[in-house]
């Protein structure tokens, strides 16, 4: 069983009130993300993200298609009960505070008496908000209102969550905590589905991403299972090589790029057919060491802006 | 329940922290103070200057206060989109609806039960104070006790008005809410006028029109007592029981009405 899935999920808003017309926020969506997984839900603003968060919580309808969590509808009340939701930019209520709001949903959840406030306390510990926990929720700047959301998600301990970009407003600190946080979610078995456009984060976190632009579904799988992520060659530097070693295998194309980086170091760019522990082991008579190894790849930055932009062409305005 | 509770105590919560609102409440028991100065400069009506303007504060500003709060909360929560948390938790939209509808009820009584407890404390002070001879020329003494039959129909109608509030603004914004809320409160309280439209129109197409809105509108004008607690004519305890039924019945109609329409929103 899926923890998530959608099939064919739409979503049309009508424009205009006289005549109105329909704007495609949502294509046709069918994904399916497993139980555990760290998924990534990436795409820029207008994507087409919170619109599907807003599916998968029922907070609006589809057009066409369904969505499920953990086998069972979604906004079904026993469903409800084993899932976390982080909306973007969270307000919670003016006049309480963050101990009272944790309280407040830890009862909706049926938690009582003492351990609401136990619950509450401990989660508030765990994602930074000390002493101002007794503040009422209108003086919080906006990282604490975060990290105040990102508590309000977990007060269920929820075998799914779903954070729509949960490091906005957060400083790198905030950051490297929520990071910890999900990694700590991830271990105890729990599922996190996560909007960003921070592709470091997902990079970081994610186990599967999905690419969305324009409304529309551009890629998914394993970061490396995308294709463009793959490996186009290697990043070498080594030590003792000499001119007339080096000179052959330039010619010969077996190294596309030589840069002396000083102290007796170059920095060699291979062609992804050559194999790099092959390659050394042929020059370790000459004296050659290897320093340093590592791909090279497209970032999913480069991956992310190529394919946004040629979702954003083939799209025009969105508009069916 | 417990779920409605929560919801409930949580608006009781947010709206008594809210400086608006005490403004309000401090405002209205200035004026019920205010009425026993007021009832000193008019010799013999004193006491009827302090129990009529006592029960016009009660009900005018349980008014401003029913709409004021009415029209705001649902709004409040989708527009700064404090239901997105909130909705993703094991409570329906019914839940939230009349958990919102109990926890503006318990405001009210709330503000209610200040103010008239201040009214209470201005009429006993009066009661003390005057002398036994004008206190024979009372019609009734001058914390008499059948006043609170005017008091509890204010309230059915103030719970009625939170009802047409909340029913508003779960589609309206709250400036529109609040027009159609008063609008339909002054309505409601010509509704009578309705009932005998055809007396006074020759087209029996207006004349039906004016009957089918007759039964249609809420009828404020049958919840206004206040004449006669003031003057100690009789309140009969069926009319007390059965205006309040028509009050609960038309409340369970817009809390359907608000959760029907409420329960088909998408939260953009």
């Amino acid at each position: 069983m899926d923890a998530i899935r959608t099939e064919q999920l739409t979503k049309h808003y009508p424009i205009g009130f006289w005549r109105p017309r329909p704007y495609v926020a949502l294509h046709p969506l069918t994904l399916a993300v497993e139980p555990g997984e760290v998924f990534g839900f990436l795409g820029p603003n207008g994507a087409g993200k919170t619109t599907t968060l807003k599916l998968l919580m029922q907070l609006v309808f589809p057009t066409a298609g369904f969505a499920e969590i953990l086998g069972r509808p979604v906004g079904d009340a026993a469903t409800k009960r084993r899932i976390g939701y982080l909306p973007e930019n969270p307000y919670f209520y003016d006049h309480l505070t963050a101990e009272e709001l944790l309280a407040y949903f830890a009862g909706l959840f049926g938690y009582r008496g003492a351990d609401r406030r136990t619950r509450a306390a401990r989660l508030l510990d765990e994602v930074g908000i000390g002493a101002e926990r007794r503040m009422q929720l209108r003086k919080f700047s906006k990282g604490m209102v975060q990290r105040v959301g990102i508590a309000q998600a977990l007060v269920n301990e929820p075998d799914v969550v779903f954070f729509d970009e949960p490091m906005s407003g957060l400083d790198p600190l905030g950051r490297r905590d929520i990071r910890e946080l999900i990694l700590r979610l991830r271990a105890r078995g729990c599922t996190v589905f996560f909007s960003s456009h921070v592709l470091s984060d997902a990079e970081a976190l994610c186990s599967r991403v999905a690419i969305l632009a324009g409304g529309r579904l551009v890629a998914t799988g394993r970061l490396s299972e995308i294709h463009a992520l793959e490996a186009r060659g290697w990043d070498l530097v080594v030590s003792g090589l000499s001119p007339h070693v080096l000179e052959p295998l330039a010619r010969s194309g077996r190294v596309l790029q030589a840069t002396d980086i000083g102290h007796d170091r170059y920095a060699l760019e291979l062609p992804v057919t050559e194999e790099p522990h092959a390659l050394l082991t042929e020059l370790a008579p000459a004296g050659v060491r290897l320093v340093s190894v590592q791909p090279l790849r497209d970032s999913l930055e480069d991956y992310f802006v190529r394919q946004v932009g040629a979702a954003t062409k083939d799209r025009g305005l969105g508009t069916a | 329940m417990r779920t409605l509770g929560y919801v409930a105590v949580n608006v009781f919560r947010e709206s008594v922290r809210d400086k608006v609102l005490y403004n309000l409440v401090v405002f209205a028991v200035l004026l019920m103070a205010a009425s026993y100065l007021i009832g000193q400069l008019t010799a013999g009506q004193d006491i009827k200057i302090i129990k009529d303007l006592g029960l016009a504060a009660i009900a005018t500003f349980g008014l401003m206060i029913a709409v004021f709060i009415g029209i705001g909360l649902v709004w409040k929560e989708v527009e700064r989109r404090s239901i997105y948390g909130l909705l993703s938790k094991p409570i329906s939209r019914a839940q939230f609806i009349v958990g919102k509808y109990a926890g503006l009820v318990l405001t009210l009584a709330v503000n209610m039960a200040v103010m008239v407890g201040a009214w209470y404390a201005v009429l006993g002070y009066m009661g003390a104070t005057v002398s036994p001879a004008a206190r024979a020329a009372w019609v009734a003494p001058a914390t008499d006790p059948t006043m609170l039959k005017a008091v509890i129909l204010i309230f059915v109608e103030l719970m009625l008005v939170t009802a047409v509030a909340l029913f508003f603004s779960t589609f309206s914004s709250p400036f529109l809410s609040a027009g159609l809320t008063v609008g339909l409160w002054v309505i409601g309280h010509f509704n009578a006028d309705l009932r005998n439209f055809e007396a006074v129109v020759e087209s029996p197409a207006a004349a039906w029109l004016a009957r089918g809105l007759y039964y249609l509108l809420p009828n404020f004008s049958a919840f206004d007592v206040k004449y006669q607690v003031v003057h100690a004519l009789p309140v009969p305890v069926a009319y007390l029981a059965s205006t309040a039924a028509y009050g609960a019945a038309y409340i369970a109609l817009l809390l359907v009405a608000a959760v029907a329409v409420f329960s088909r929103r998408d939260f953009k």
